[in-house]
């Protein structure tokens, strides 16, 4: 029984393997998938590099079992731009800066696009307290932020943010 | 940061649970995992067993009945936090929630869990212990109920035996016109608060406090409800030299000391979270102190 038939669907692609249980979903989708998009920073549910959504809501994949997606509906950060096109977001984050060495990136899209989707309207507050956790140590999130609230406006259909 | 190997079990009903906590060797509960998988990924925990509960559909959920909330272990605490019944009949523990780990942890994360883990800084036992919160905890030798004051033995400890699980949570309503107020200090929003402090008041006609229940956390092994405060205050006329007296009682305590704070300073951030919390409470029940 420490061997389990699981069944993930990632990006709209369903996976069937047979892994150990004790095989993290992040190591899952690196090593089982490769699908390296995901980052593994701290490995003990602090740093956020590892978020993806699970069933549409965002987790941490280094604090889940791959046998406990058995059967869900995973987005990494390459479901993010399906065709090579980036999203909204994602094209935020280039335009204002919101990144540089990259390494958090992947964990603050997926964060971002779970609070863009229940909340087409963020405040400067609901962007920086969602961020809370995913940790940055380059950018001093300014950049981050600026992107987050420059997404929401896009994706409302408003002009991209000026000066940015 | 890998776990060590373990054999995993997904029962999809509560007795099949219990009988696999019955049988198996060094067998750990896997709720929402935020706590116990970090724990295992450092090897500090290294289970022969995991028994995941995350199939058990009868443990999650939100009930209103006979005056009090009760709500299934496996409740996830972003479901808490979104709930309109918790937000009416219970609107300290929406608040309290804000504060609990961040939004990824809290999809993952379970009340049961928590209680469970019962660190003592953690926001979900405050509330139970603020609450005189009753635990329906479950085995194959039955059901017994626990009231939150007997449920918490030590630091990190529970009454729970090794082959027991906690099924729901029972959490008296308070009167609808109640006030609550949550503070709690934390170097960063998320983390750990180096100490809290939650208020109810229950007010009657003449501003005299009916009821009153005073909670701190993250000040010591456990959740303390500040006895004397609640003494003081109840059947007493609520005003501001009320409140100020009454979070002063919490000079009382004995804090602990630690990497992140002195027990001293802990003193400190008690009385004055206690004071903001008995004022918002005082607030939302319709006196102005």
């Amino acid at each position: 029984m420490s061997k389990q038939p699981t069944r993930v669907t990632v990006n709209g692609k369903s996976y069937a393997r047979v892994v150990d249980a004790r095989l993290t979903l992040a190591d899952f989708l690196r090593h089982e998938i490769n699908l390296t998009g995901t980052h593994l920073g701290c490995e003990h549910g602090v740093c956020g590099a590892c978020t993806v959504l699970v069933d549409g809501q965002s987790a941490r994949s280094c604090l889940m079992f791959a046998v406990q997606a058995n059967n869900c509906e995973v987005t990494t950060v390459e479901g993010l731009a399906p065709d090579g096109k980036l999203s909204v977001l994602q094209q935020a984050f280039i335009d204002n800066h919101g990144l540089q060495c990259g390494f958090c990136t992947p964990g603050m899209l997926i964060t971002l696009t779970e609070l863009l989707r229940e909340k087409p309207e963020p405040s400067e507050q609901d962007v920086r307290e969602a961020l809370t956790g995913n940790l940055c140590r380059c950018t001093g999130y300014a950049g981050i932020v600026k992107a987050a609230l420059d997404a929401a406006q896009r994706l409302r259909g408003g002009a991209a943010a000026a000066g940015s | 940061m890998k776990p060590a190997p373990f054999d995993y079990h997904a029962p999809r009903q509560l007795n099949e649970a219990t009988e696999l906590l019955a049988k198996l060797p060094n067998a750990k509960i896997l709720a929402g995992g935020q706590s116990l998988v970090p724990m295992m990924n450092f090897r500090y925990v290294i289970a022969d067993h995991l028994v995941d509960l995350g199939g058990l559909q009868e443990l999650r959920g939100i009930a209103v009945a006979d005056g009090h909330l009760r709500i299934g272990a496996m409740t996830r605490q972003r479901d808490l936090e979104f709930s309109a019944d918790i937000a009416k009949h219970c609107p300290l523990m929406s608040e309290a929630l804000q504060h609990v780990g961040h939004r990824q942890t809290r999809n993952r994360g379970t009340i049961g869990g928590s209680l469970a883990q019962a660190d003592p800084a953690a926001e979900l036992p405050a509330i139970c212990a603020a609450y005189d919160a009753t635990i329906h905890v479950a085995s194959v030798r039955g059901m017994r109920q626990v009231g939150y004051r007997d449920f918490t033995t030590g630091f990190m400890s529970t009454a729970l035996q090794s082959d027991e699980m906690i099924a729901a949570v029972d959490l008296p309503i308070w009167p609808a016109s109640h006030g609550h107020g949550f503070h709690e200090f934390a170097r960063r929003h998320g983390d750990f608060a180096l100490a809290g402090a939650a208020a109810l008041l229950d007010i009657g006609a003449d501003n005299v406090v009916r009821k009153a229940a005073l909670t701190l956390f993250g000040v010591n092994a456990l959740p303390l409800r500040v006895d004397a405060a609640e003494t003081r205050l109840t059947g007493q006329r609520l005003d501001a030299s009320a409140i100020r007296t009454a979070a002063a009682s919490a000079w009382l305590i004995e804090p602990i000391s630690d990497i992140h704070a002195s027990g001293e300073y802990r003193r400190h951030l008690a009385q004055v979270l206690s004071l903001r919390a008995l004022n918002d409470a005082a607030r939302r029940a319709g006196v102005q102190a």
